[in-house]
């Protein structure tokens, strides 16, 4: 058991840190800067000043895409979990299979609320 | 004969599962963080999944542009988006002197890691004063748990009242729902940003008393800095989710 336990504290010192120096982590940061500033572009500028894109399907889709790519660059870089074992990895993410499936069942309830709420009619209770 | 097998077994099964090691060579504490996390990623994405279907099902919503429009003690009105991106700012950067702070663990540098667990709680409690300005910007303007500005009010002083929250139709019911929602998901993130700043208070106090220098090594400060980034991460979905869509 105590020889178990060395194993993790010898191996923990060494390929811990593998991959992030100062340069990385300042790099991770620019690009999470640079990705809130697109998405400040887009908001502010080609939305809200210039009237080029409409709010609507195609700013949301990629709103989220860059919203998914800063969680990528947090999750594997800042929370290092690129650099863990791949069982780990796999571990972690793979349950989010189920976050998936909620969000289209939740799609497809609320498109029928939205639907159904207009079609029936309420009627004075008298 | 039979240590013989035995020892033909042993060869046969030395991958990472099969015992005698650590087959994520991770430290349990830091495993069962990442567990928690986890399942808290779960609770926020039933939150927002929440908001999301909301969104989806009323026939108008309130407008982000025209809700989040002021900066307080600069401008009332017409600066869209501008404070929450302060927000962001304050807390992407708190995110990056954690990381630094975790470096400087691995380092095993007392002076830095003291360092940098001061600016990333300056950043936490700069982070929940800006919440807490924008919070009492909206509860002055009528908007708090379970009310909205139009509360109480009847027939065509509840369009008014609403107005200036909808570009599209105008539906009370919509905008209590925004109100509910609005309240409770930044709410419950703001809750974690302040266990996580009392955390990294903790970490701080540890450091300074040598703790970690005599148990010769920082892998609390990982730990803590794990929870810390998953605030981070909460609030770019909360932000794209709430102010951007």
């Amino acid at each position: 058991m105590s020889h178990h336990h060395e194993n993790i504290a010898a191996h923990d010192h060494h390929d811990d840190h593998a991959g992030m120096d100062k340069k990385g982590i300042w790099r991770v940061f620019f690009i999470l800067l640079a990705l809130t500033a697109l998405e400040f572009l887009i908001a502010l500028g080609f939305v809200h000043h210039w009237g080029i894109l409409q709010k609507g399907m195609l700013v949301n889709i990629i709103y989220i895409v860059l919203t998914l790519v800063k969680a990528f660059y947090i999750v594997a870089y800042f929370m290092h979990l690129k650099f863990e074992k791949s069982g780990f990895i796999v571990c972690c993410s793979v349950v989010f299979i189920f976050i998936l499936y909620f969000i289209v069942l939740m799609l497809i309830e609320g498109d029928f609320l939205h639907g159904a709420m207009q079609a029936h009619p309420i009627f004075p209770n008298k | 004969m039979s240590t013989t097998t035995v020892s033909q077994l042993d060869k046969v099964k030395d991958g990472p599962w099969n015992g005698g090691k650590s087959p994520w060579n991770l430290e349990y504490g830091k495993i069962m963080m990442w567990f928690f996390l986890v399942s808290d990623a779960f609770t926020f994405s039933a939150f927002l999944i929440y908001y999301g279907t909301q969104k989806f099902a009323q026939p108008t919503w309130i407008d982000a542009d025209k809700i989040f429009q002021s900066i307080p003690g600069i401008a009332e009105s017409g600066q869209p988006l501008v404070f929450v991106g302060i927000m962001t700012f304050i807390l992407i950067m708190s995110s990056v002197t954690m990381v630094l702070a975790v470096d400087a663990g691995h380092r095993n540098r007392k002076d830095e890691v003291v360092k940098w667990m001061l600016w990333t709680i300056l950043g936490g409690l700069m982070f929940l004063g800006c919440q807490a300005i924008e919070w009492s910007h909206l509860h002055h303007q009528g908007f708090w748990f379970g009310r909205n500005p139009a509360t109480g009010l009847e027939g065509n002083a509840i369009v008014d009242a609403l107005a200036p929250y909808f570009t599209k139709d105008i539906s009370y019911t919509a905008a209590l729902q925004f109100s509910n929602l609005f309240f409770t998901i930044t709410g419950f993130h703001g809750f974690h940003v302040s266990i996580g700043v009392l955390l990294n208070i903790i970490i701080l106090s540890m450091t300074l008393n040598n703790t970690f220098e005599r148990r010769g090594t920082y892998l609390m400060v990982e730990k803590v800095g794990l929870y810390w980034h998953f605030v981070d991460l909460v609030w770019v979905f909360v932000f794209t989710f709430f102010y951007l869509i």
